[in-house]
């Protein structure tokens, strides 16, 4: 895991004057801090919709939550590069927007939305749903009689959720918040298209154009500092949680608030997120496959890159889950320095971007290990380097709601720690290494850079035929990859959503 | 091995129960004493157990009862091999199970864990929760025995969380059952229960402990249910056991004040011995505290007798009046003045009633306890 990290640092380290010099100029200070501004603002947004959205479909009387639950969770499945393709294909400049209103206003050109407004609301719209999830998911499982026992103190019920409900909800939204601070930091498709100036888009600018292995790597090493200062500050905050429930609690259903009055600006909010977030991307891929077919498109090329997107994710997906939970088990069961350490180091791996680890891989393999340059198992390994904490932070939520008197229960009755493992704590936590399993799935079948630099020449995924097609600005031959990709990734949402 | 050290404990009947052969299924391992010597548990700065000494008699079941916070939880988990002791030997007959460079995993101690919380697996139903407990190859129809035995078998198959409190850990108490362990552990076994479920649980848990011929230890902060379940109570004050005993001589004997003040009511009269006997503002009283000089008479508000009209024990009564008075069906507890202005309180039976005013004479009828003045 901390093979692309240690290899940054030597890479910096032997050069270290050279790679001082080369980003210690106000360039480096202007992208640092544009970077940073994004970040906040994506997660600040993020999370104000996602909780919003998790409270509403989980816990109030919402008219037809099921499906409101989908849709809300559903913009998952977007990458932020089909997002912010369909978005500048259709609020741009010259969009699709503008030819409608073209025609009877003779509306000539829409504002610009390329730049930060641009990468801001498309991060936004396709990045909540890591915080909904989780937080969706803590709202179900919550014990109603502590909200009953503050509605029985007399409180109300927006002081009950501040004061009963949202200190419980802190890990899962905190946990989510990093997830999307980290997206943010590490996208490269949304910034690129947004024409949004940021790390990782110097980045790869820069590999592409000189090999300029100092300067990227310093780049990379100051991004990588920047993404551990946001797991930092969520790993102090965390401390002092217990999150043990103290008794058994009530098997019932939770409780659901009725809107009464609200209920209209409850639908309204619900409708404009979905519009946004799910409607207006898909009006524009289906519009641009329409045009498509209008054409003759190649579909051996389309079902071929289809193939290799799951074979690739799946195998990530797999790899994450077993490796996920010894590292859950440590961290929840055996909390520690040593904890703490295996814990951070599989999170290093994440606040590693993957253009950064991909860059760290390239050059490991080229030096050190011609061999495995250029094959299927250093993508699946820089992808089981990037989603690890996926995969273990699902599980240390699923893991933290069993008593761990129910472990030692079965060791009293003889079984040993392994046995335990084997009879009571696995079969507890299926369901959660399920989740994670598919959480990676997903987000390796939409990953970008990482795929780009490494996949051996001629695999081309989904993600690399959307890329190229619409770099060079083919939205039309975007579509129906994207479509497909789309397609492909929705049905595993369905392990990510509550069966209920 | 299977010891059927079977005991009736009394004229208890469950229903439906009376009729179970639940001899074979309550069979425990061969019952042991445990001992702890001198055990000694931190946990950073705070001393949790310190130097505890402990026996549970084979067979016996022991109340370690306290108030919360005095470490009864810790000495439990330091038993079952949760915990490791800084101090001392933990032994269960002549095996020892923590002590100088040695210690036992739980899983190889053969003591059962009672969870307050039941720790039931939520993902197997009640007849999978007994059954993952039997020994490896273990006899299958054991299951059914010992669910019958806790009055569960029509409920083999549902879950956890369709269970009410106190199936819940009955089923708890069968699963430890069904690894035939030489002792059982309960932590605050009742607490989770409601009052009237807490009494018939409390009555059966105790039958099916004895039946089961198992040594076990609970823990308890109710005085109540220590006093009325165990054969032996250790009560516990900051990590120590103060003092051991029949439930009866804890409560009639109580080694200090404090002991007498936490298992019920106690009155604490100043007094004077000397010459064989203790002076006191209720009379002196024919008993040899073994010292001499200023001392504590402790009794209990029963053994503080009254009467309206004259007794055979006139000579030694004094006059009271009943300043007030708490009425509790079974039984009242007077408040009572006496003549010289102290307060003192009488239990007496529910009939027939005093009233505030009443003026009555006062004696003691019971055990006394005389300590010397706490410094």
């Amino acid at each position: 895991m901390l093979l692309p990290a240690a290899y940054l640092t030597i890479t910096v380290a032997d050069a270290f004057g050279e790679a001082v010099d080369s980003v210690a100029n106000s360039r480096t200070a202007a992208l640092a801090a544009r970077s940073v501004a994004l970040a906040a603002a994506v997660t600040a947004a993020a999370t104000a919709i996602a909780v919003t959205l998790a409270w509403l479909t989980a816990r109030t009387d919402l008219p037809a939550r099921r499906a409101w639950t989908v849709a809300a969770a559903l913009p998952l499945v977007v990458p932020s590069y089909i997002g912010a393709y369909a978005f500048l294909s259709a609020f741009g400049a010259a969009g699709l927007l503008r030819d409608i209103l073209q025609g009877p206003l003779g509306v000539e050109r829409l504002p610009d939305i390329t730049g930060f407004f641009g990468a801001w609301l498309v991060l936004t719209l396709f990045t909540y749903p890591l915080v909904l999830l989780p937080v969706r998911a803590v709202l179900r499982g919550l014990d109603p009689q502590l909200e009953e026992a503050a509605l029985g103190l007399g409180r109300s019920e927006w002081q009950t959720f501040r004061t009963v409900v949202l200190p419980q909800l802190l890990p899962a939204i905190g946990a989510g918040a990093v997830l999307v601070a980290l997206y943010v930091l590490h996208d490269f498709g949304a910034v690129s298209i947004m024409r949004f100036d940021s790390f990782t888009r110097e980045i790869y600018n820069v590999y592409r154009a000189s090999f300029d292995r100092t300067y990227a790597a310093s780049l990379g090493a100051i991004l990588v500092a920047l993404m551990v200062v946001v797991l930092w500050l969520e790993g102090r905050a965390r401390r002092g949680l217990v999150l043990h429930r103290s008794g058994p609690g009530a098997a019932r259903e939770p409780r659901l608030v009725r809107l009464g009055r609200w209920r209209p600006a409850a639908i309204a909010f619900c409708a404009l997120i979905a519009t946004f977030a799910l409607v207006v991307p898909t009006a524009v891929l289906v519009y641009w496959s329409l045009q498509s077919f209008a054409g003759s498109p190649q579909w051996g090329e389309i079902v071929a890159a289809a193939g290799s997107s799951l074979l690739v994710s799946g195998l990530a997906a797999l790899a994450a889950a077993l490796c996920a939970v010894p590292v859950a088990l440590l961290a929840v069961r055996h909390p520690g320095r040593f904890a703490n350490v295996v814990e951070r180091a599989g999170h290093t791996g994440y606040a590693l971007p993957g253009i950064v680890v991909a860059l760290a891989l390239v050059f490991f393999a080229t030096r050190v290990a011609p061999g495995v340059y250029q094959t299927l198992g250093l993508l699946v390994f820089a992808f089981l380097v990037l989603f690890l904490p996926l995969a273990s932070g699902s599980l240390r939520s699923s893991l933290a709601q069993i008593s761990p008197n129910v472990e030692e229960a079965a060791r009293s009755l003889g079984r040993s720690p392994v046995r335990v493992l084997a009879t009571v704590t696995v079969p507890l936590i299926a369901g959660g290494t399920l989740a994670g399993g598919a959480l990676v799935f997903l987000t390796a079948i939409k990953e970008l850079p990482a795929t780009l630099i490494l996949a051996p020449t001629g695999f081309e995924t989904l993600a690399t035929e959307i890329w190229s097609a619409t770099s060079v600005g083919f939205f039309e031959r975007g579509a129906i990859p994207s479509l497909v990709l789309l397609a492909v990734s929705a049905p595993s949402l369905w392990l990510l959503l509550d069966r209920r | 091995m299977r010891v059927a050290s079977v005991r009736r404990s009394g004229p208890v009947t469950i229903p439906g129960m009376e009729t179970a052969d639940t001899t074979r299924a309550a069979a425990a391992a061969a019952a042991e004493p445990i001992d702890c010597a001198a055990v000694g548990k931190r946990f950073g700065e705070v001393v949790a157990v310190d130097s505890l000494h402990l026996r549970a008699d084979p067979g016996k079941i022991t109340a370690l009862l306290g108030p919360s916070g005095c470490g009864k939880t810790t000495t439990l988990r330091l038993i079952a091999g949760f915990e490791r002791p800084d101090a001392g030997t933990i032994a269960l007959g002549d095996r020892v199970l923590s002590g100088p460079g040695r210690f036992v995993p739980p899983e190889r101690r053969r003591i059962g864990l009672v969870f307050q919380d039941y720790a039931l697996f939520p993902n197997r139903d009640v007849a999978g929760n007994v059954a993952y407990a039997l020994p490896r190859g273990g006899d299958r129809s054991r299951v059914g025995e010992l669910l019958e035995l806790v009055g569960l078998e029509a409920a083999a198959d549902r879950h956890p969380h369709e269970l009410s409190g106190g199936q819940q850990q009955r089923v708890a108490l069968a699963r430890a059952l069904a690894a035939e362990p030489a002792a059982i552990l309960l932590d605050e076994p009742f607490s989770n229960l409601d009052a009237t479920l807490r009494d018939r649980m409390r009555r059966e848990v105790r039958r099916i402990l004895a039946e089961a011929g198992a040594t076990s230890i609970f823990v308890t902060h109710d005085q109540e249910e220590a006093l009325s379940i165990a054969d032996a109570v250790a009560v516990m004050r900051d990590g120590r056991v103060v003092q051991t005993g029949a439930p009866e001589e804890v409560y009639e004997r109580p080694a200090s004040r404090w002991v007498a003040e936490f298992l019920g009511e106690a009155e604490v009269l100043p007094g004077t011995a000397g010459g064989g006997a203790v002076e006191c503002p209720l009379g002196t009283l024919a008993l040899d505290p073994g010292f001499e000089g200023p001392a504590e008479v402790i009794l209990r508000p029963e053994a503080i007798a009254v009467s309206a009209g004259p007794t055979p024990r006139d000579a030694e009564a004094r006059r009271a009046t009943v300043v007030d008075r708490d009425f509790y069906g079974h039984d009242q507890l007077l408040h009572l003045a006496l003549d010289s202005g102290l307060r003192v309180r009488s239990r007496q039976p529910g009939f027939p009633a005093w009233h505030s005013g009443d003026h009555l004479r006062v004696w003691v009828d019971g055990p006394v306890t005389v300590l010397p003045p706490a410094q």
